[in-house]
């Protein structure tokens, strides 16, 4: 049974059922209940987070599970380490990515290091949730797609899923992997719609998703910009080429598999990205292509990255940063050498 | 050769006058950008300083253009004592070419260094580092010059509090600690959220003056900020004044704000509001008169609109201006 729910429902949802099913999962973060010791306000006024997305958790799980942390994130994201270590599940919040500054060391150097450094006899079962995405007004310090910065460590998961059906059950999967995971939700996805599954159910971390099958070329394209990438499919479409669409979903483990058949079968490949381009998730699954499918291509591989800039604030400016689907069809035009598609 | 150390001074009439002229300003444009925004017209979102004008102003009414100041997320009010033009700041927050940073910054980055105004900041903590920077150049540079660093109740339990003020402690460096209280970080209460029961409590930790002030006293706050601004021109190092406030709006445009009582609301918004209050004053001690302060109230509605027509008016920066300002040079 599936019913229709928003991308923030979908992942609500998961932290509910993930909690009922195990007492060892915890909830902390910056008002991720809202209004912490305040005497007058009821559980179900409380914010459930800044965009909501945790509300209501509180209500059924109370505050010894959800907790409201100070603006400390060195602090909490670091105890959330050790509490994995020792017994706990927990799930923490790291509002927007950008705030890793914060807490890079807790990450990169703790939680991703402990099991390798103690020869395996440690494990470290922790997600941590956070925002990330540009398109939202927020500027320079609120905006970052900051996955690769991840997925250059080993030790990490990195997952990013971009529909409401996917964020639910990778994040069921995320929460009760052995192993810390960074899960990467893009504010601008909060509000969408999809069928999701009732119930408990996961997708496995390392198995991309062809979201639209198609032989002329293949698209693959992180969180959010599937989107993208199938509205440009479905421009394509009516100019008869079928675009392959592949969510890798995580990209650590990245499904290199999924990538490279599906490259063995159109010749050709677009990666598209929205963070920015050096060292990003975009140059590492061309350098995949380019080393272990380098015979399949047909063309040279294509990137549509932002560019190697801050994101702006100006709405005029941030709209000319991301990727669109006139940005892919003129690429797709150069690639196969055929100037007609991009005329409207 | 003598040096003539800074002494302290009393309120005069023209330091009022600006006084009170900057509180309204700052009350006049975040009532104007709360009201625009709820029509959708702002890109983004916005943190309104409302309720909080007498920290600003009262610190900055010590300060010229070579002292620096780092500001939070809650800037607007921190620009404007500081002396930024409102109509360069009100076209940043329309995202406008004419804005202070060219709309490449926003509300949370309005920006404007050749008057010492070093940023707001998305970064809760981003600021006390950054002061102890400025000052450090003070400090070896000889300038005379003091570095304020504001900050709300919830930033001073991120970690960058504790290494920037002992920083500056341990250096002696001319900074000025302003924790502007204002009862909550988002939804969260400061006394959840805090170990200690006042931010200037933790003053003691690093050996330097820590200070509660009302906040709402434009002329406490001023007093304060004078002691520690002419202890840190004299060489004597960093203070710690905390101010204890209040917002007037939500933690941003949109907040239903339910963690807040309606008395204290009544109490804060209405009974003790710090330009009330302060008119009471300058009035009472006969600094200004009805007559003048009525003039400025006027000027004040004028200069904020002619702001939202400026920023309205301006044009929204060019396709080339995107990849602008990443660097100095590069090749
Ligand atoms: C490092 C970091 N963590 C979290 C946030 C999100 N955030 C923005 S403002 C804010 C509350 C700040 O509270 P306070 O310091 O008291 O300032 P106030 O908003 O009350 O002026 C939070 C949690 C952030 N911007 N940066
Ligand atoms: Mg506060």
């Amino acid at each position: 049974m599936t019913r229709k729910i928003s991308f923030s429902e979908a992942i609500n949802e998961a932290m509910k059922l993930a909690m009922r099913k195990d007492e060892n999962v915890i909830l902390l973060g910056e008002d991720v209940a809202g209004g912490a010791a305040v005497d007058h306000l009821q559980d179900d006024e409380a914010w459930g987070g800044v965009m909501g997305v945790t509300k209501g958790l509180v209500q059924e799980f109370g505050r010894d599970r959800v907790l409201d942390t100070p603006i400390a994130e060195a602090g909490y994201i670091g105890a959330s380490v050790t509490a994995a270590a020792t017994g706990l599940r927990p799930i923490a919040e790291l509002m927007f990515n950008d705030f890793i500054g914060s807490c890079l060391d807790e990450v990169m150097n703790q939680a991703a290091k402990l099991r390798y450094m103690f020869g395996g006899k440690a494990k470290v079962p922790l997600t941590i949730r956070t925002m990330h995405g540009a398109g939202f007004r927020a500027a320079a310090q609120h905006s970052q797609s900051l996955y690769a910065l991840f997925t250059h460590i080993p030790g990490l998961k990195v997952v990013i899923p971009s529909t409401p059906q996917d964020a639910k059950g990778l994040l069921l999967s995320s929460i009760f992997d052995d192993d810390p995971v960074i899960f990467f939700e893009d504010k601008t996805l909060y509000n969408m719609k999809g069928e999701v599954e009732e119930g408990f159910y996961t997708i496995p971390i390392g198995k991309a998703d062809i979201k639209r099958e198609g032989s002329d070329l293949t698209i693959v394209a992180i969180g959010k910009q599937v989107h993208t990438a199938l509205k440009a499919a479905n421009m394509l479409a009516d100019k008869g080429i079928e675009a392959e669409v592949v969510d890798p979903r995580s990209l650590s483990p990245l499904d290199e598999e999924t990538i490279l058949s599906s490259v063995a079968k159109t010749g050709r490949l677009i990666v598209i990205d929205e963070a920015n381009p050096r060292c990003s998730a975009a140059t590492d699954i061309s350098a995949l292509v380019a080393d272990k499918g380098f015979d399949y291509l047909d063309a040279p591989i294509k990137m549509i990255t932002a560019p190697h800039s801050p994101v702006p604030f100006s709405p005029v400016l941030e709209d000319l940063y991301l990727p669109t689907p006139e940005k892919v069809l003129k690429v797709v035009a150069e690639m196969i050498g055929d100037e007609t598609i991009v005329t409207v | 050769m003598t040096v003539m150390k800074p002494e302290m001074k009393s309120l005069t009439r023209e330091k009022a006058k600006w006084m009170y002229e900057k509180m309204c300003e700052i009350r006049q444009f975040e009532d104007k950008v709360h009201e625009i925004f709820s029509k959708g017209v702002l890109p983004g979102f916005v943190h309104l300083y409302a309720g909080e004008e007498a920290v600003a102003v009262g610190v900055c009414a010590h300060l010229d253009e070579k002292d620096s100041i780092t500001s939070t997320h809650r800037g607007h009010g921190h620009c404007i004592a500081k002396g930024c033009d409102l109509n360069g700041m009100m076209a940043e927050i329309y995202g406008k070419a004419t804005g202070l940073c060219k709309g490449k910054g926003g509300s949370m980055h309005i920006a404007d260094v050749e008057k010492g105004m070093l940023g707001a900041n998305g970064i809760v903590g981003g600021g006390f580092p950054l002061a102890v920077g400025a000052a450090l150049t003070a400090k070896l540079k000889k300038t005379g010059a003091v570095a304020v660093c504001f900050f709300g109740d919830g930033a001073n339990n991120h970690g960058t509090f504790h290494e920037g003020i002992n920083l500056a402690a341990i250096w002696k460096l001319p900074v000025i600690f302003v924790a502007e209280n204002n009862g909550y970080a988002e939804a969260t209460p400061f006394a959840y959220a805090s170990s200690c029961k006042n931010i200037a409590d933790r003053a003691i930790a690093y050996n330097i003056p820590g200070e509660i002030v009302d906040g709402k006293d434009v002329v406490a706050v001023y007093e304060a900020a004078e002691r520690a601004i002419l202890r840190a021109r004299n060489g004597e190092g960093p203070t710690l004044i905390e101010c204890k406030t209040y917002r007037n709006y939500g933690h941003f445009e949109g907040d239903a704000q339910k963690y807040k009582t309606a008395e204290e609301k009544e109490k804060h918004i209405k009974e003790w509001d710090a330009i009330a209050k302060f008119r009471r004053y300058v009035l009472s001690q006969q600094l200004l008169t009805e007559q003048e302060l009525h003039e400025i109230e006027r000027k004040v509605i004028e200069t904020v609109k002619n702001a939202v027509e400026f920023a309205e008016q301006s044009p929204f920066p060019q396709a080339e201006d995107l990849l602008k300002d990443v660097y100095v040079s590069y090749q």
